[in-house]
């Protein structure tokens, strides 16, 4: 885990431009990924967990989105950093797909319902890798086969709308992965699948990672997910990071009232016979996430916070070094723990 | 798909026949006599004379009698002869005059497509910009020009003035027949014909498009590194295509009857020059045969859009 970063994302912000006002929807986030690490972004809906991941693609809506600050720095198969945030159109279009691949959420909506699989799952390799038509569909047959799904050849000249929704994740993860990329970016990827399935599904991406030795950044809401799959976690809450640090640390010893609440708003396995009995509820966090567009001054989980002090209203927090692979932003980390 | 051809074909039938009803009972409900046009208004006839031909063309005859009469006879490909050409056949007249309407209407029809698409596309991937606006506000122009305006119009700027074109017919009289110069008579009035129908083809292709842009698997595309003009041309353009195909399909109904006027306009030797004589002097078994003719094509190319449908989405089976 000591060799170079892969990723290295410094001090981002990414704005979007909505009627004449800019909103802040990923404001100053720094994230390593090193190569054969999972890091997993973690955060409620309009954190701006899928705001870092599009930023790092380069795909945000044009002309809305729009990256502020910061940089991206990124080493290629070609060994050489690059910094994605200045990089032109051409180059960053040579590196998506190619260098980066993105698993999305939606299987269902996220392959083009007029093409078959096998199409779809070689157009990176025809794109990046000048194959012919006939190449490409032997290696989508392959990448299939790879990713578990039987029957790949038939499967590969089938559409979407014909294989079930897991099929059609795996098929999407062979998509990402055709052109064997260093990094993989994987955009809430089991939130739409079944239980069962989703826990295939990671096992899938757990395996391929580790075979190809690639760097994943796993965005998801799912607390559950990042303990089956993530080395480290960073918790987004309204586009900062609160808390970040090795997952086994975070999930055990929490230093941001924020990721307390996450994991105690968790349901564990056999409590819920027990709470249905005494009449608990769940736990959960008071009040809602706060609007992008009217952030309180200080730290803006301070208003929903048990532990909030008036100082906490005055200032951002800076991210606070618990240790040197842990840190938390919120003042009072030394006094608060779960 | 061929018991999906063979259902299409049989509605299409019972609506042909629906079809040859409605006219034959219009034709009944218009003042006038055929008779009237069929003799020679200079010459006295007495009225037993004319109550025998009107008995020797069956005139006399109850109408639904005269309708199944007529019925029988095209069901066997027999549409009867002109009342106003003699020894003109109403299918020799149609077979005449449907090469020309066919050409006109495919030319018209092909330029409406090729800009509205394209137009459509420019549009929406530059939506809000100049070239967006200016394509909009002339799509607008387009569909809120009649055709009487923009084909007159034509006439006078590009015939009369620039004396580009020629003003009507199909051909040079009294010339070798050359493709040169049939094309050179089909554009002012292909062009006349596909403006209504360019306009609105670039407004529904531009809403489409847009919709398609935003889908999950544009993103996906783009993901993968695919260059934008693929994103948009081979990923957006299949999806984006299939409401304008609809579109398409049903305004070739409504292009029939932009063609009969253009045809009157332009001199167009076609379909529509011919309804409009055979209106005027009550020629009904030309009136009927056209009718039939024109409502069997539309019907036709219903059928082929559909169809057409099924090739560009997979997701549609056609059973």
């Amino acid at each position: 885990m000591t060799s170079e970063p892969i990723l290295e994302i410094s001090n981002l912000r990414t704005v979007f431009r909505v009627r004449g006002r800019e909103i802040a929807a990923v404001n100053g986030i720094d994230l390593v990924i090193r190569p054969g690490e999972t890091v997993a972004l973690v955060g409620e809906s309009g954190s701006g967990k899928s705001v870092t991941s599009l930023s790092v693609m380069r795909l945000l809506a044009r002309r809305i989105g729009v990256i502020d600050n910061g940089s991206i720095r990124f080493r290629g198969k070609d060994g050489k950093t690059k910094d994605l945030v200045t990089l032109g159109e051409e180059e960053m279009r040579q590196i998506r797909g190619n260098d980066i691949g993105m698993v999305f959420q939606e299987p269902m909506t996220s392959l083009n319902p007029v093409y078959t699989i096998g199409d779809q799952i070689s157009e990176s390799l025809r794109v990046h890798r000048r194959l012919g038509r006939r190449e490409g569909v032997e290696a989508a047959v392959g990448l299939l086969d790879k990713v578990g799904i039987p029957d790949a050849r038939r499967r590969a000249g089938q559409y979407p709308h014909e294989l079930s929704g897991g099929m059609r994740q795996r098929a999407t993860i062979a998509m990402a992965l055709a052109c064997d990329p260093t990094l993989l970016i994987a955009d809430e990827p089991t939130t739409a699948l079944d239980v069962t399935i989703q826990a295939q599904i990671l096992d899938l991406m757990q395996a391929l990672q580790r075979e190809r030795g690639m760097g994943m950044l796993f965005v998801t809401h799912n607390l559950g997910v990042v303990a089956e799959i993530a080395n480290r976690v960073a918790v987004m809450y309204a586009g900062r990071i609160v808390e970040t640090g090795p997952v086994a640390e975070v999930f055990k010893a929490p230093r941001h009232p924020y990721t307390m609440g996450l994991l105690k708003s968790m349901p564990r396995l056999g409590t819920a016979s027990e709470m249905k009995r005494t009449g608990a509820k769940l736990p959960a966090i008071p009040g809602m996430v706060p609007s992008l567009a009217d952030l309180p001054a200080g730290c803006a989980f301070a208003p929903r916070c048990a532990f909030a002090r008036d100082a906490c209203r005055q200032a951002m927090p800076a991210l606070s070094p618990v240790n040197d692979h842990h840190g938390s932003r919120c003042i009072r980390w030394q006094e608060i723990s779960a | 798909m061929l018991r999906y051809c063979l259902h299409r074909l049989l509605v299409g039938l019972a609506m042909l026949l629906a079809l040859t009803v409605l006219i034959f009972t219009l034709l009944q409900l218009t003042p006038g006599d055929p008779i009237d046009a069929y003799i020679d208004p200079n010459v006295a006839m007495t009225k037993e004379a004319m109550d025998a031909l009107r008995a020797r063309l069956g005139l006399d005859q109850p109408l639904p009698v005269q309708y199944l009469a007529w019925l029988s006879q095209a069901a066997q490909g027999n549409l009867g002869h002109s009342l106003q050409r003699f020894n003109e056949t109403v299918s020799g007249l149609i077979l005449s005059r449907i090469g020309p309407t066919l050409l006109l209407m495919g030319a018209g029809l092909s330029i409406a497509i090729v800009i509205g698409i394209a137009s459509g596309i420019l549009s929406a991937v530059r939506r809000n910009t100049v070239p967006d606006y200016s394509l909009s506000v002339l799509a607008l122009l387009g569909i809120s020009s009649p055709a009487f305006l923009t084909a007159l119009l034509g006439l006078y700027v590009f015939s009369v003035r620039l004396k580009w074109t020629p003003s009507g017919g199909m051909l040079t009289p009294a010339t070798d027949f050359s493709v040169g110069d049939l094309l050179h008579h089909l554009i002012l009035p292909a062009t006349v014909l596909s403006i209504g129908h360019a306009a609105l083809i670039m407004r529904y292709m531009r809403a489409s498009m847009l919709e398609v842009l935003n889908q999950d698997y544009v993103r996906t595309a783009r993901a993968k590194g695919v260059k934008e003009f693929w994103v948009v041309t081979k990923h957006a353009l299949r999806n984006a295509l299939l409401p304008v195909v609809t579109l398409i399909g049903s305004t070739i109904g409504l292009a029939v009857g932009g063609a009969i006027f253009v045809e009157s306009v332009f001199n167009w030797p076609g379909m529509g020059l011919l309804l409009i004589s055979a209106v005027e002097t009550r020629d009904y078994p030309v009136i009927m045969g056209a009718t039939l003719v024109i409502g069997a094509c539309v019907i036709v190319v219903n059928i082929l859009t559909d169809l057409a449908y099924a090739v560009i989405d997979p997701r549609i089976k056609v059973a």
